[in-house]
């Protein structure tokens, strides 16, 4: 119970700090767009080619706007020794984990929810399987790329070359996720008429059943050492 | 000669590829279907099996780090990490030599492919961490947490040609394959392995002596 509810202090601390600094999270927005833009600009003009892959391009810009996010999430801890004063409070480790995962989640899903208007209309799509299920999918696949994503930035953060290192170590590691996001997207925006939308997603559950609970299980050993 | 157990099994690994290469390139008959092309498999196969092994060996010794904290756990998964990685892109090259008359294209998104360059990418990727870490506890601890998260992909790559429709074929079993052939495949598959252990092994050392000097740097310091 403890650790629930230090997990809840920390999520609360974290998206108070997102609402503080909204600029810069405005900013990851429009670099979402932006990245949106120019992947219609380097296919070029060809609407029915940008509408069948709007899936990947959307996955694509989420990818990166998430590297900005995460790498952030814990710069701001390295600033006067904010990490250790909250192992030092202290804090369960895995409650900084779970609380820093959730807020990034929280914010990544923001971002690709705001990005669908502007795909529906940069690339005419349509969304047929409903925006409720698309926001879903979002969340879900969000939740792929913050469980490894978080204890990665956690890593980075402290080490020389963060902004090299993070990407590395992450964009390998979350291609199922990625792979079974824009699958699941894809069939949400162009139909479903083979039922696969549940295998997909479920790729997509037992990738973050295992990445949630194998994070978790280690973030200690990153921060205490 | 120092270390002379650890030549013995490299030069009676070298000596089985040339013995196991021999029988796949002139005793074993050619595949009905593929033909010559076939004959790669012999060390293709067991460069896999290999790869797998020494991603298995990593896993276990960053578990032992993580238990134990001892420097030479350290040392052994930095070795078991780069012969990995350089047995990773080995088994990428041989397959991509093998699809190019098979299949027609050097590189095909097939589950099976695209699965084993993640677990490349992502062991490679590990090596750079340790690049960009100076302190030598970080660095270890660093270096496990990420080689746990990474070996994930491992039984992924293993069974990903039974959980999907893949291009790449499922597993044989020796009661499939003809005697001619498996004999080249298995003693392969032993020279493959006593090379991986000659390769770790002496990585090792060298890891062992950088991290001597290292720690003697920093208390002089």
């Amino acid at each position: 119970m403890e650790l629930v509810y230090q997990c809840v202090n920390v999520l609360r601390k974290d998206l108070l700090q997102q609402w503080r600094a909204r600029a810069r999270l405005a900013a990851v927005g429009v670099f979402g767009l932006t990245t949106l833009l120019l992947f219609s600009f380097a296919n070029g003009p060809d609407t029915l080619m940008l509408r069948a892959n709007a899936a990947g391009y959307l996955w694509l810009a989420l990818l990166l706007c998430s590297t900005l996010s995460l790498a952030e999430s814990f710069r701001i801890e390295m600033q006067n020794g904010a990490l250790e004063g909250l192992l030092l409070l202290p804090t369960d480790p895995r409650a900084i984990y779970y609380g820093k995962a959730l807020a990034n989640l929280a914010v990544l899903t923001v971002l690709g929810v705001g990005l669908i208007p502007v795909m529906v209309g940069l690339y005419d799509t349509s969304i047929p399987g409903g925006v409720v299920p698309l926001a879903g999918v979002i969340a879900l696949g969000s939740a792929g790329l913050v469980a490894p994503g978080t204890l990665y930035s956690a890593l980075s953060a402290r080490a020389r070359g963060s902004d090299v290192l993070l990407p590395l170590l992450l964009f390998p590691l979350v291609v199922p996720a990625l792979l079974s996001s824009v699958k699941a997207t894809s069939l949400i925006l162009a139909g479903d008429p083979m039922h696969q939308l549940p295998s997909w997603l479920g790729l997509l559950a037992a990738f973050n059943v295992i990445y949630w609970s194998l994070c978790g299980l280690l973030f200690g050993r990153v921060v205490e050492d | 000669m120092k270390n002379r157990w650890e030549h013995v099994v490299g030069l009676f690994g070298l000596v089985l590829l040339l013995v196991g290469s021999w029988q796949g390139l002139f005793l074993a008959p050619p595949d009905r279907f593929m033909g010559d092309v076939m004959r790669i498999m012999y060390v293709h196969v067991p460069t896999a099996w290999s790869t797998l092994l020494v991603f298995t060996m990593v896993f276990f010794v960053a578990i032992g780090w993580l238990w134990r904290g001892t420097w030479g756990w350290d040392a052994l998964q930095e070795a078991g990490i780069e012969v990995g990685v350089v047995l990773g892109c080995l088994l990428l090259c041989q397959g991509s030599i093998w699809a190019r008359p098979t299949w027609g294209v050097w590189w095909d998104w097939d589950p099976r492919l695209t699965t084993t360059a993640v677990l490349v990418l992502a062991f490679g990727a590990i090596l750079a961490l340790r690049t960009f870490v100076d302190e030598p506890k970080r660095r270890a601890t660093w270096t496990a947490v990420a080689a746990i998260i990474a070996y994930v992909d491992v039984p992924i790559v293993y069974f990903s040609v039974r959980w999907w429709r893949s291009l790449h074929q499922v597993q044989s079993s020796p009661s499939t394959v003809d005697g001619t052939m498996v004999t080249p495949l298995r003693i392969n598959a032993f020279a493959l392995l006593f090379l991986a252990i000659w390769f770790v092994v002496r990585r090792y050392r060298i890891a062992r002596k950088r991290l001597d000097a290292e720690m003697t740097e920093l208390e002089a310091a």
